[in-house]
């Protein structure tokens, strides 16, 4: 076997593994010890999982607009309770010479009948110019146009199934019809959008239709202004100069900032964070306490092979070594089977409910991170019994 | 494979007129405080010198085992003087005791193995002790251990699969594993039959003499008070001396 000098220097320097083999030699208590670490460890991924999928969930659509800036009615809460504004104001951003272009958006839940069984459930309906740039997904221009003709949606494939075989139907073929607040709609076309935290699915229509199935809109109000800038125009300093220049009847985003207004309002407004944070923690404190009772057992129960270790000269400090290491060993080897058991759980959670919850780093390192603390931390407070080893009462 | 290593020692004994291995002097001990102190030791003088066999008997309770605790700098030194390979201990801070328990070899009552090591790995756990040798040659010199204690063909054999004269054989093992220059063992044979505790005492005497090392053993055993070089009585915490009773055939 060739290695670098170095590593096999090293390697030569190595002593007998007490913590591995102390833990394996008591494979009982170490799966019991396993078990209670990835238990918490897929409390934790689920509970993360669902509180950011749920907030990402939250701006789906959101995410799709091909945007720089946002304008919004102050009034504006969420994208469940969005506002008008004066269409005027988005216009007169076109005075600015950053602005490339806008485009008007109208934005509201509607009730949505089953074409199937005739339940009614709401859905967002998003009113457009078809011409206009919406997303950045170019397919929807060409499929867009469709939407000229007077009473024609395209409807959102992702939609929950609770708003009926829609896309099924429209891909045999048939023509499909529904209504929205009573008034006749003809499904034009299928997209793709998502469902969000606010809307179970989407449509899309044009300003002609859309007015009509909400007659009660204002006229020349909108709920959603979109600006396009030019290449290199800084954002932020668009805004400075918006924000002074248009009256205070509008609020100016930058898109991440829309985004983050919408998880914003989730966040704060409701207790979705906290429950999922406050379960988070009961799986970080259960951890806890198994892991805790495990390591005090453990040192307690070998207390006084500890007592002789330290009577043949070994230092207190390689004692808590071993400690530690077993606590590293422990969050290492707890860790691997919730890791693969929440990557298993998000793909169900996706399939089951379509929300985007999946393993992304930051997670994957937080819950690590948690485990490691959990671990440590438990060795830690083991490691006071090891002070009641005393080398001189074992004789 | 390196260059095998043999559990001999390199250094022999310091020629000439030797310094004691161990030198006690007006040692006194108490347990308790107030009104519950007791003596455990009164004025007790001892002097061990490299490869002296001295055994220590008495009835239990005398302060037989606190005695070697002090000596084996297990223990803080109260009153007296106790100087072991030279190092004064009386007044010694927790670092250097641990540092001198590394030259000390400790041989329990108990055989006090490690349950969860291979009878090599308990041995071994003697010689990591040992500075600047490689992991194999301090496991080549745990297996040589093994065999100079008769148990080379139960190298993989955990703690419970081991007879108790076998344990304590693997225990004499690990203590001498560390190059000690001075042997501390309590009552080493109370938990073997006759002829175990025979063989394990002999083995003991065979391979500390081999390796110049002194011994200082506590015991009850009266089979066994032969294989002194000096015994030593021990009573309510005062020594006197006392004859070496001849070899039994």
């Amino acid at each position: 076997m060739s290695g670098l000098p170095g590593l096999r220097e090293i390697w030569s320097w190595r002593r007998i593994p007490l913590a591995w083999l102390l833990l394996t030699r008591q494979p009982a208590r170490l799966a019991v010890a396993l078990a209670g670490i990835s238990f918490a460890g897929i409390l934790m991924f689920m509970q993360f999982g669902f509180r950011d999928g749920l907030f990402d969930a939250s701006v789906t659509v959101h995410k799709l607009f091909d945007t720089d800036l946002v304008l919004l009615s102050p009034r504006s809460s969420s994208s469940v309770s969005m506002e008008g504004f004066p269409r005027r104001r988005l216009v007169q951003t076109l005075a600015d010479p950053d602005v490339a272009g806008i485009t008007p958006v109208h934005w509201n839940l509607v009730i949505w009948r089953n074409p199937e069984d005739r339940s009614t459930r709401s859905i967002l309906a998003l009113g457009f110019e078809p011409g206009d740039p919406l997303f950045t997904d170019p397919a929807l221009a060409s499929k867009a146009k469709v939407l000229n003709q007077r009473g024609r949606v395209l409807f959102d494939e992702l939609s929950r199934p609770e708003f009926g075989p829609v896309a099924e139907w429209f891909r045999d073929g048939r023509t499909v019809e529904s209504e929205i607040g009573g008034k006749r709609v003809r499904v034009g076309g299928l997209v793709a959008l998502g469902v969000s935290f606010g809307a179970d699915g989407n449509i899309l229509t044009s300003r002609e239709t859309y007015l009509q199935l909400l007659p009660n809109t204002p006229p020349g109000s909108i709920e959603v202004g979109l600006i396009r800038l030019r290449p290199g125009a800084d954002p932020e300093v668009v805004i400075r100069r918006l924000k002074a220049s248009l009256p205070k009847d509008v609020n100016v985003f930058t898109k991440q900032g829309f985004m983050d207004f919408e998880k914003d309002y989730w966040r704060s407004s409701t207790a979705i964070g906290f429950i999922f944070t406050l379960g988070a923690a009961m799986g970080f404190i259960v951890g806890c306490v198994i892991v805790y009772q495990i390591l005090y057992s453990d040192v307690s129960d070998h207390l006084p092979e500890y007592a002789t270790l330290m009577a043949m000269g070994y230092r207190l400090s390689t004692l808590l070594g071993v400690v530690a290491r077993e606590g590293l060993l422990l969050a290492l080897l707890g860790y691997l089977p919730a890791y693969a058991a929440g990557q298993g759980l998000y793909a169900l959670v996706r399939s089951a409910t379509r929300l985007p919850v999946s393993m992304d780093t930051p997670r994957a390192v937080t819950v690590f991170t948690l485990i490691l603390v959990m671990c440590m931390g438990s060795a830690g407070m083991a490691m006071r019994r090891l002070a009641d080893a005393d080398p001189a009462e074992i004789f | 494979m390196t260059t095998s290593v043999s559990p001999q020692r390199s250094s022999a004994a310091p020629a000439g007129a030797p310094l004691p291995m161990v030198q006690v002097d007006g040692l006194s001990h108490w347990y308790g405080a107030g009104e519950m102190r007791r003596q455990v030791l009164q004025k007790v003088n001892l002097t061990i010198q490299p490869g002296e066999v001295v055994l220590l008997t008495g009835p239990s309770g005398c302060g037989k085992t606190t005695l070697l605790t002090l000596v084996g700098a297990l223990r803080q030194v109260q009153q007296g003087s106790v100087r072991v390979l030279g190092q004064e201990l009386n007044g010694s801070s927790r670092k250097q005791r641990q540092q001198l328990r590394r030259c000390i070899g400790m041989i329990f009552q108990g055989h006090n193995l490690l349950r969860c090591l291979s009878a090599e790995q308990n041995v071994q756990m003697g010689s990591d002790l040992l500075p600047d040798l490689s992991y194999r040659a301090r496991r080549d010199q745990a297996r040589e251990w093994l065999r100079a204690v008769g148990l080379g063909d139960h190298l993989d054999k955990l703690p419970h699969g081991l007879s108790g004269g076998q344990k304590q054989r693997v225990a004499i093992a690990r203590a001498l594993a560390a190059h000690p220059r001075l042997l501390l063992a309590d009552e080493p044979t109370a938990a073997l039959d006759k002829q175990s505790g025979r063989e394990v005492v002999d083995l003991l005497k065979r391979l500390a003499r081999e390796q110049h090392c002194a011994v200082l053993m506590v015991t009850h055993d009266p089979r066994i008070l032969d294989v002194a070089d000096r015994l030593v009585q021990m009573e309510d915490g005062r020594l006197m001396a006392a004859p070496v009773p001849e070899p039994t055939a």
